[in-house]
């Protein structure tokens, strides 16, 4: 009973505190204040207001649930949540304070007195651990003198600088702003609306705990699609501009913000939306598995056509702007399932992927520029150096894996990591100045010309990403489930076993290598045609790193995990361009979390399963 | 019963003068050797006594100093591991060495490997001959898994399955290559009296439905000396007796080298029970 109580005390404060640690953080680093000027609703929330309240709502739910498992009473866990909320306020509320003028000697006292209060707070705990007498003073002194020497220099600082502002530049105006809900000038009273607030989402967060499953997955769904429209509601505007009518346009979106009618007629529909699939979406796909083979593979056709045909329409769905982050997507997930094939088949880890995308490139802008470095003056066009580029890049592949054949993991990543900064070096070196331009790099390259059409637009480029990608994404899935992917999968696995196998690893690891460099050639030739002009500086270990992060985030060796990680990597931070100055931060904080939360990735492999299929096969057979 | 001196005329494996050293120690020292076609051979010595650096030497994982290895009529040492494992020999590990993450079928196509064909380019094409061949591969995979027991847990992830299942797996797995002569290290390791009966029962039909040729090592006297028609005991990575069972019981340099000089002589009895 008292270590149940001690385990709940702990979880509400952890998490309560945590909790308030991020919402200081984000409001330090100025996240919260740059997401002010974003509104999600009009008029009615900000997308600053939003990280806020949601943060509480998250932490009281997670507190709920764990402390709903260890079967805690329903007063402990939504008392929980409203801990949880006011704990959220606290690191922040501290700073507020500390910030103000009139406040301003809080700050000055507690610097004085920290250095006793934790002292005594440690001697404490000691005594009560039945430690010596002189070990207790000792230790009370030493701790004393150490953290007033802190304390002292901490307070010099302040006292020479003048406040906070001057350590913590975001600590400023618009932050105090958004924190007490424009009660800069009544701080008390903002504070107080801020508590209010706070605590009624952790309250609301930990009730989500005693919803039904159903209403629960309804409710998160419709919340979910409301704010990502509002807070996309730029792009969704974009998308929307193409196919609806101005008048219609205006009556829902006011300048880039959703209405608030419009809001919540959303949030209803999607609320209902949500509720139908959560209440009958299992019994669907119940409904699918135990359709026969015929029955099953026609509605499985007619799925794919649907998707190849919204793949099809997407240009004139989304516009130009939307249809430019659509290409570079595809560029990224075109090279996502050629390194796929090194990585997450092969279990190569290949850090200079980089070195195919500037080969493909360098090739395609050499060989088809109509400026001074063009070295066929035009004669060829895009369509034939494609495949140049993409043997180019697999010989580029097979002479660098030669010299790691023999290297393993952590030696193989750091070997190929120095590839591909040679191959930057390279690029901007004197010595091949003469052929690619050195920092200048290549200029004029001419569009694609298709049946005498030239393909300027990115919504044209689209296609040939498309068609890039559903060819890869066709011999991807081919080899995954061949003797080829067996033998690689094998080394991934065990390379001195899968040699007592009989695999001559060499030679396999070879292939890998230059296969997943091919498509790398193929994105690096597309990308030069798409800018027009090749500069080294394009191509830097990030490219690397970034395909590297969205096979992870996606899903290692998943095809349809290559995907979403590419949309969630490479795409959400271009719609998000305005937060540029966070982008990395936001991006380290979500490989951490997936990598804690989520190792195997947003979609996991499956398993192809060989036994059972000839069990369908059998059964067929024995029908007819 | 009786044509079995017969067929042990034949040697599938002979070393001779045997040599390995890791900087110094010897592992193996001046070995001679040999494994009699058709039996069912027992390696065993003290810890630390050279048998799985033996085995390591056999299939190729190390390259030996001195001396050489025929199997088969053809020299083998020098060649790389997968070239062994296509002559024919197969083996599985001490601990346990599956492919983890793949499916238990899976881990038996691949050891198909020594002979498939397919290639890479006829896999993307989708050539006639490469599915017929990935085919044949699959229901030779099923047709194995039967054999060693596992039907219906063939799309189970291999790490998952039971820690006997896994032992029975990578058998399966060394079966696949159809060796002519299978290594197994250590197969009754941590498995119960019950358990290791079966695998004795196992490793017997190896030989008599499949007529392979099996060697194992084996710490568990009771399998050795109940299958094995053949004992080589190593001591410091040398030769100390070679023979029947009955000859290696009564051996005293064996008891010895177990149980220490002083307690051989009174313990020679109870091991010879």
């Amino acid at each position: 009973m008292d270590i149940s109580q001690s385990g709940t005390r702990q979880t509400i404060i952890t998490l309560g505190l945590l909790s308030g640690a991020l919402i200081l953080f984000t409001g330090a680093v100025g996240m919260i204040a740059a997401f002010h000027e974003r509104e999600v609703v009009n008029d009615f929330i900000t997308l600053g207001q939003l990280v806020l309240l949601i943060t509480p709502v998250i932490f009281g739910y997670t507190a709920a649930n764990r402390l709903g498992m260890t079967g805690e009473a329903p007063m402990v866990v939504l008392g929980g949540g409203v801990i949880i909320g006011l704990l959220t306020t606290l690191p922040t509320t501290i700073m507020l304070l500390f910030n103000s003028d009139e406040f301003r000697f809080l700050l000055d006292w507690s610097l004085r007195l920290a250095p006793f209060v934790v002292a005594t707070a440690i001697a404490w705990r000691m005594r009560r651990q039945r430690a010596e007498t002189l070990t207790v003073v000792g230790s009370w002194l030493l701790v004393t003198a150490l953290l007033g020497i802190v304390t002292f220099s901490l307070a010099l600082i302040f006292e020479v600088k003048g406040d906070l502002r001057s350590v913590l530049v975001n600590i400023n105006r618009d932050w105090v702003d958004v924190v007490t809900f424009d009660n800069r000038r009544e701080l008390l009273q903002g504070i107080l609306i801020f508590s209010l607030a706070s605590v009624l989402a952790g309250f609301l967060g930990s009730l989500c705990y005693y919803l039904p499953r159903t209403p629960r997955r309804a409710l998160f769904y419709g919340l979910s699609v409301t704010l990502l429209v509002g807070a996309f509601g730029e792009t969704v505007r974009l998308v929307l501009q193409e196919n609806l009518e101005r008048d219609t346009l205006n009556q829902l979106f006011r300048r880039d913000t959703l209405r608030q009618n419009a809001a919540l007629g959303l949030l209803i529909v999607s609320t209902v939306v949500g509720y139908l699939w959560a209440a009958f979406g299992d019994r669907a796909r119940h409904g699918f598995q135990n359709l026969g083979g015929q029955e099953r593979r026609t509605t499985q056709m007619i799925g794919t056509a649907l998707f190849v045909a919204l793949l099809l329409m997407l240009p004139w769905l989304i516009g130009r702007t939307l249809s430019d982050v659509a290409v570079t997507i595809g560029l990224f997930v075109l090279m996502g399932l050629g390194l796929n094939i090194a990585i997450g088949l092969a279990g190569l880890l290949d850090l200079g992927y980089v070195t195919n995308y500037a080969v493909g490139a360098y090739i395609l802008a050499v060989m088809t520029s109509i400026g001074p470095l063009g070295l066929m003056k035009g004669s060829f066009s895009f369509w034939m150096v494609i495949p140049i580029a993409l043997l180019a890049a697999m010989f580029a592949g097979f002479i660098f894996a030669v010299p790691v054949l023999r290297m393993r993991g952590d030696y193989l990543a750091i070997a190929t990591l120095g590839f591909g900064e040679i191959i930057g070096k390279l690029a901007i070196s004197d010595w091949l100045k003469p052929l690619i331009g050195g920092a200048q790099g290549v200029q004029a390259i001419p569009k694609p010309i298709f049946l005498g059409t030239e393909l300027k637009n990115p919504e044209q480029l689209y296609y040939i990403v498309l068609v890039a990608c559903l060819v890869t994404l066709f011999v991807s899935i081919r080899l995954n489930n061949s003797r080829t992917g067996r033998q690689w999968m094998a080394i991934r696995e065990d390379e001195d076993v899968a040699t007592a196998m009989g695999i001559d690893t060499a030679r396999a690891k070879l292939l890998a290598f230059t296969l997943s460099a091919a498509t790398g050639g193929v994105a690096g030739a597309i990308f030069a045609a798409k800018v027009g002009s090749v500069f080294p500086n394009s191509f830097t270990v990030f490219i690397s790193i970034n395909v590297l992060s969205l096979i992870i985030v996606g899903g290692i060796a998943s095809n349809p995990g290559i995907v979403v990680g590419a949309v969630v990597l490479i795409g959400l931070p271009e719609l998000l361009r305005e937060f540029s100055d966070f982008r990395f931060l936001l991006y380290g904080a979500l490989l951490i979390m997936m990598m804690i939360n989520r190792p195997q990735g947003l979609i996991p492999t499956k398993i192809v399963s060989h036994e059972i299929r000839a069990g369908v096969k059998a059964k067929a057979a024995a029908g007819d | 019963m009786a044509e079995k001196p017969k067929r042990q005329q034949n040697k599938i494996l002979v070393a001779t003068g045997m040599t390995k050293r890791f900087s110094g120690l010897v592992a193996v020292d001046n070995l001679d050797f040999y494994i009699p076609e058709g039996s069912i051979a027992s390696i065993i010595g003290p810890n630390g006594a050279g048998k799985t650096t033996f085995f390591n030497c056999i299939t190729g994982f190390y390259q030996i100093d001195e001396g050489e290895l025929i199997f088969d009529g053809n020299r083998i040492d020098g060649r790389s591991p997968d070239q062994i494992t296509r002559s024919g020999i197969a083996r599985t590990f001490q601990n346990i060495r599956l492919f983890n993450n793949m499916s238990a079928i899976e881990n038996i196509m691949v050891g198909q490997e020594p002979h498939l064909k397919s290639t890479w380019l006829g896999s993307i094409l989708g050539l006639p001959s490469t599915r017929r061949e990935d085919d044949d591969t699959e229901e030779r995979g099923r047709e194995l898994l039967q054999f060693v027991g596992l039907e219906g847990k063939g799309d189970m992830i291999s790490k998952n399955l039971s820690y006997g299942d896994q032992r029975r797996l990578e058998i399966g797995r060394a079966l696949a290559s159809k060796p002519k002569l299978i290594l197994l290290d250590e197969p009754t390791a941590g498995m119960n009296p019950r358990e290791t009966i079966e695998t004795t029962g196992f490793i017997r039909r190896l030989r008599d439905e499949l007529g392979i040729t099996v060697v194992l090592i084996e710490h568990d006297m009771r399998v050795v000396m109940d299958i094995s028609e053949h004992i080589t005991v190593l001591d410091y990575g040398r030769k100390i007796a070679e023979g029947l069972p009955q000859e290696i019981q009564n051996n005293p340099d064996v008891i010895e080298a177990y149980l220490g000089r002083g307690a051989a002589a009174s313990a020679g009895k109870n091991l010879a029970s």
